[in-house]
């Protein structure tokens, strides 16, 4: 049969945001797909070297709306181990009970967005209704929905009141009572179970070899969490086990995200009842000494990491982000591979992709004389023209 | 006579595309919030659409990237007359945090009419809706 090329993106109607994506089908099966980004591309990184290490909390805030808590949290940390500052127990605890209720609010969203993927709209509607409880707790701790801005480097900045324990244990509550009707829900359901299961298989294999991460690595069945393998805050010190699934499909990713779901209300309840009495911060020096910070968080869709280089002044010569969603393109792409067109939109929404998150700079590294560059967007159309035999003004990217 | 009945289903419901130029997620999931059951603005009639051809307002979040300018401006053009945009974000409104950014040109009025700023890093949903209600005011009142 012949085969066809079909771009889908930056914007389509299955892509909540900008991303291409070109699928080779021969019939209705996926033969090949092809991942294009930029299109969300900022230039963060640039301009974290143009402001200090306080403004670029607030930046590195806005990496991400969803995840934004993971990537402040993995900044500062980077920053207080270059600084060699000890985070008071209290500053910690709070920092972590934030990280759960950001990870109960993501995986909330992610339930509904592969329930509506999967063509269960009441499921989607349900569980959105539902998160608003959470977003409710995040803002009576920070004041905001969204970018919650409660870390600084050296601690948090605001305290729990008894009051506000009170509410959060409260809406804990409640949250786990719906999250164990969805646990019921989600795998029992004929028809839901029957969209998911079976669908984007990633063998445990090609999970290992392609580095993916979180929940889409846990789902083929590695126990592999950055809290529990290189605890960071105090992790050490809070029970909480790794949630694995065996089937490798995207049933199996529903089921992690529901059973850590459960595991992440189980640790904001223990963070609330042990939280310890002292300071919630220390103070910072406004100029960071020398050196370099490699700093790994455990964030909703996997592991973040953040490079730090740090020259003895108030801003930092060079930020490195690698966010989850950038080491889950190579297994999603094994993922979408022999299945079907209809499957494009389910496959990709498992992985939770934060397209905003994944877009970094470009740097060739010439693989014969190990040279790096670093390209500008108009010597990558060059470049590309030339490699395609493209004539001067002709569109790079025919759509 | 027909003029005042476009007019009024027009009002009654406005058919909304949510376009990404670039931004952060959390206007976009505010903007999905504002959908879903607590503040669900489909009482008042207002639908996501998903193809700009179907759509009469054009909700932009984030700031307008390098890459996304050109779609923008194709997906403005898809768009049937009359059609409104709403900038949601502070991003949208001027490029909030990211201005000066080498990749990032501003503000989404840089590139197309905008009609309603939101203001907000990112606003509330409830403000999201207060945005479009007073786009339907400015429209009840225009002739």
């Amino acid at each position: 049969m012949k085969k066809i090329k079909i771009p889908i993106g930056p914007q389509h109607p299955a892509l909540k945001e900008p991303i291409s994506l070109r699928i080779t089908v021969e019939g209705e099966v996926i033969k090949d797909a092809d991942v294009r980004l930029g299109y969300n591309h900022r230039g963060i990184e640039k301009l974290a070297e143009s402001r200090t290490y306080v403004q670029n909390i607030y930046l590195m805030e806005r990496i991400c709306g969803i995840c934004s808590h993971s990537h402040t949290t993995c900044f500062v940390q980077g920053v207080e181990s270059l600084c060699g500052l000890e985070v008071p127990k209290r500053g910690l605890f709070i920092r972590m009970l934030v990280c759960e209720l950001e990870r109960i609010h993501s995986h909330y969203l992610w339930l509904g967005v592969a329930a509506h993927e999967a063509g269960f709209d009441s499921l989607f509607m349900y569980t959105w209704r539902d998160r608003e409880v959470v977003m409710d707790l995040l803002e009576i701790i920070s004041g905001n929905r969204v970018h919650y801005a409660i870390n600084t480097i050296g601690g948090v900045r605001r305290d729990l009141s008894e009051v506000q324990k009170e509410k959060i244990l409260e809406g804990i509550q409640f949250l786990k009572k719906r999250m164990e009707y969805y646990t019921n829900l989600g795998t029992t359901e004929p028809s839901f179970v029957a969209r998911v299961s079976g669908v984007g298989i990633l063998p445990k294999e090609k999970a290992m070899s392609l580095c993916a991460v979180g929940p889409t690595l846990r789902a083929s069945g590695i126990a592999s969490d950055i809290r529990k393998d290189d605890p960071y805050a105090a992790y050490d010190e809070i029970p909480f086990s790794v949630c694995t699934a065996t089937s490798c499909d995207v049933l199996g990713r529903v089921v992690v995200r529901i059973k850590e779901t459960m595991e992440s209300i189980k640790i904001v309840e223990y963070l609330v009842k042990n939280l310890p009495s002292g300071e919630i911060k220390v103070r910072a020096p406004r100029k960071v000494k020398e050196g370099e910070a490699v700093s790994r968080y455990e964030a909703p869709r996997g592991e973040n990491i953040h490079y730090i280089k740090s020259n003895g002044t108030d801003k930092p010569e060079r930020v490195k982000v690698r966010a989850p969603t950038l080491a889950n393109y190579p297994a999603t792409i094994e993922m979408l591979k022999s299945g079907f067109i209809a499957d494009i939109p389910l496959i990709f929404a498992a992985i939770d992709p934060c397209i905003c998150c994944a877009e970094r700079f470009v740097e060739v590294i010439d693989t014969k004389n190990e040279n790096t560059q670093v390209l500008t967007m108009a010597e990558i159309k060059k470049r590309y023209s030339k490699s395609q035999g493209l004539k001067k003004g002709s569109s790079v990217w025919p759509l | 006579m027909i003029e005042r009945l476009i007019k009024w289903s027009r009002l009654k419901s406005p058919w909304i595309l949510h376009l990404n130029t670039g931004a952060c997620n959390a206007c976009d999931i505010e903007i999905v919030d504002a959908l879903t059951p607590r503040f669900d603005v489909e009482r008042f009639g207002i639908l996501l659409k998903a193809s700009p051809r179907h759509a009469d307002v054009i909700v932009c979040t984030g700031p307008v990237t390098r890459q996304m300018k050109d779609r923008i401006i194709r997906i403005y053009e898809q768009t049937p007359d009359p059609k409104f945009v709403i900038a949601v974000g502070a991003c949208a409104m001027s490029g909030c945090v990211y201005r000066g950014a080498y990749n990032v040109i501003g503000g989404v009025d840089q590139v197309i009419p905008v009609d309603i700023y939101v203001p907000g890093c990112p606003p509330r949903p409830d403000a999201i809706i207060d945005g479009v209600v007073k786009l339907l005011q400015k429209l009840e009142s225009s002739k």
